[in-house]
């Protein structure tokens, strides 16, 4: 498959004046078409943003997105292109529809904003691409749905018509905010399955931005998990959520309700303000790793309050985290593999 | 059936706080009666935590409302509602206002829309508490204001603060707070912890937890999501269209389910680790049947997997399967 890349490079936003909030603080991330990666981190963590910025909704403040290589464009077109390409999937499917458009009219709106009708490379018409668009997305079949509106659906099939309207652009990559939270558990599977489905037929990318973990487990390759504007680890799922290395991580896995004999680690307060990230490590006045002595144990309490850790990979397949126990540990446990790891 | 129901109370000994017989709730609209609870039996003891489980349309919501009677009016109520062995049914309005806060009460979801924007929260903690006692002193509302937000984990410094310079977590406590307020002894939770953080949600669930062991109350948790109730209840009651269709202990309900509709919704919420979730997301084909035109026999029957032609002639009753553990479904206990 010849897939497309897209990269953010060290991208940060900031809003408001001083002190400012830096809602993204110098983020990497990179995903492939084909490939799910899940976001994930809990409220004010800064993953919406940066699901907008790499929908081209929001400028960076600083860094940039490429696509292929090629930095994101802030002209009219070029970001219009760019958008049919990469496609934002919203939460809460009632209130992203309008409730006066049939479900023929929501999803040819895309295809009519860009020209796609007169374009298509088989010659299918304006209903012929939006029936294909909405059996993509199951719902089947599509004709005898033409007409509805979307207080006549359910929320199930209000969802698929919000992701049939991102399909008829044909895009190759779809960012979902949160795309199940709001629908029932027995519907929840479904659309999961779906966005695996077309990844599968259409070899979409899918960037898919939540707070629950089991999601991620559920259909996701690797995982990124972010935490005050900043993501402090990323691997393959199952390196993130079966070896966590970071406290942070460690301690939003052990409250996960279903995880049993792992011992809670319910971490006090909340997110602190992003116009006040806490000196050194982002995440150390709340660090259970730091409270419990662990980090002194280990010489790097002094750092952890005064050195602001890189995401760094560890000794371990595609795993990386910014967090200077993670490191000394992860290289005191494998110090010689690092070696021949270097050299292989 | 309700026979051995009352044994099993007498067995563990404890008060029933909350006794719902053959309750069933029927909304009047145009188009016609809509039934949406179906004679539903359920106990809260005290220092017991109770979990009704089901999606949005199963009743779960409307049975809350009945325990203090704050069904719409447009609803028809039958069978019996005791609270502290009261019907709240028959009841009259002055031992209904009595009943309410102070016998028992609820913790609605949506906290920053429960509360009032241009009040500080101790001021909304502390109205309760002023209408049920008059007379009682300042001083002493401020005390047991403060006392409360201790209760929930929150600084007594926070009283003076309006719901705005909360955070989403912080405002779930200070309804718990409001809902404790005249000491009740029979909480009913409407999802608490939904809209919320994986993290504050462990928080807020902490909080009750704490309670319902320090305060010796009985406590009654309705959600969507069930291993939030697998992680914090005792029993767990399943709902759907409108009867119970399995009860039991709660990690036996979540981890081996009896009902077909138990399992498929103890399968939407995957184990992270459990190989067989991985990138096999489960789901039910199919949508809740609709109350004005149920199928007839069980109304799971069209998007149950297990469905043969004899679910389709009759409602299948709720029948103890094992020791303590009831499912309503003809082929469960198949050989």
């Amino acid at each position: 498959m010849t897939g497309s890349v897209w990269r953010a490079e060290n991208v940060h936003v900031s809003f408001g004046t001083t002190p400012r909030s830096r809602a993204l603080d110098g983020v990497d991330l990179e995903i492939r078409s084909g490939e799910i990666v899940a976001l994930v981190g809990e409220s004010g963590s800064g993953k919406t943003t940066l699901a907008r910025v790499i929908t081209g909704l929001q400028a960076p403040t600083t860094g940039q997105v490429l696509l292929d290589g090629e930095p994101l464009g802030t002209g009219q077109r070029a970001l219009r292109a760019y958008r049919r390409r990469t496609q934002l999937i919203l939460q809460d499917p009632l209130g992203a529809l309008n409730p006066r458009h049939t479900v023929y009219e929501s999803v040819a709106e895309g295809i009519r904003l860009h020209g796609l009708a007169a374009s298509d490379p088989e010659g299918r018409s304006e209903a012929e691409l939006v029936a294909a668009a909405l059996s993509s997305a199951g719902l089947r079949p599509p004709e005898r749905l033409f007409l509805r509106y979307p207080h006549e659906l359910s929320g199930g099939q209000r969802q698929r018509v919000l992701i049939a309207g991102s399909l008829a652009l044909s895009p190759e990559l779809l960012i979902a905010d949160e795309p199940v939270s709001s629908l029932d558990a027995s519907i929840r599977g479904e659309i999961l399955a779906l966005l695996l489905r077309l990844r599968e037929t259409l070899g979409l990318g899918v960037l898919v931005v939540t707070h629950d973990l089991g999601l991620a487990w559920n259909i996701a390759d690797r995982v990124a998990v972010m935490y005050l504007g900043r993501i402090v680890e990323s691997g393959s799922t199952e390196e993130v959520l079966q070896r966590p290395q970071h406290p942070y991580t460690r301690a939003l896995l052990s409250v996960v309700p279903e995880i049993e004999g792992m011992e809670q680690t319910i971490l006090t307060g909340e997110i602190p303000d992003p116009a006040r990230i806490p000196p050194g490590c982002r995440f150390h006045p709340r660090c259970p790793a730091l409270e419990r002595g662990e980090a002194s144990a280990a010489g790097v309490d002094e750092a952890c309050r005064t050195q602001d850790p890189r995401l760094l990979p560890l000794p371990l397949p595609g795993h990386a985290a910014a967090c200077h126990l993670a490191q000394v540990r992860a290289g005191a446990a494998t110090g010689t593999a690092t070696e021949s790891g270097r050299t292989s | 059936m309700a026979e051995d129901a009352i044994v099993v109370d007498e067995s563990l000994g404890s008060e029933t706080l909350l006794d719902l017989r053959s309750l069933s709730v029927t909304y009047q609209t145009d188009q016609g009666p809509v039934p949406a609870v179906r004679g539903v039996d359920l106990t809260v003891r005290r220092g017991e935590v109770v979990g009704v489980a089901g999606e949005s349309g199963c009743g779960k919501s409307t049975l809350a409302s009945t325990v203090l009677r704050l069904q719409p009016a447009t609803a028809t109520v039958t069978g019996e509602v005791l609270v502290s062995g009261a019907d709240v049914i028959t009841m009259r309005w002055g031992e209904l206002r009595a009943l309410r806060w102070a016998g028992a009460s609820i913790v609605f979801q949506g906290a920053l829309h429960a509360l009032n924007p241009v009040q500080s929260v101790g001021a909304q903690i502390g109205e309760p508490i002023r209408i049920h006692e008059p007379g009682i002193e300042d001083s002493e509302v401020t005390a047991r204001i403060s006392e409360l937000l201790q209760q929930v984990g929150l600084s007594p410094s926070r009283a003076a603060m309006y719901p705005h310079q909360l955070s989403g977590g912080q405002r779930q406590r200070v309804m718990i707070a409001m809902a404790l307020a005249c000491r009740p002894a029979l909480i009913v939770a409407d999802e608490p912890t939904t809209a919320l953080d994986v993290m504050v949600q462990a928080q807020v669930l902490g909080v009750l937890e704490k309670l319902v062991k320090d305060l010796d109350v009985g406590m009654m948790i309705i959600s969507h999501d069930l291993s939030v109730l697998a992680s914090s209840c005792d029993r767990i009651v399943v709902m759907y269209a409108g009867r119970v269709v399995e009860e039991g202990p709660a990690h036996a309900v979540f981890d081996r389910a009896l009902h077909p509709y138990t399992a498929a919704l103890s399968a939407a919420f995957p184990r992270v680790g459990d190989p067989a979730a991985r990138f096999a997301p489960a789901g039910l084909a199919g949508d809740p049947p609709d109350p004005t035109s149920r199928p007839p026999g069980c109304s799971f029957a069209p998007r149950c997997p297990l469905a043969i032609e004899a679910c389709r002639e009759a409602e299948p009753e709720l029948r103890e399967i094992e020791p303590g553990r009831w499912a309503a479904c003809i082929r469960v206990g198949e050989p």
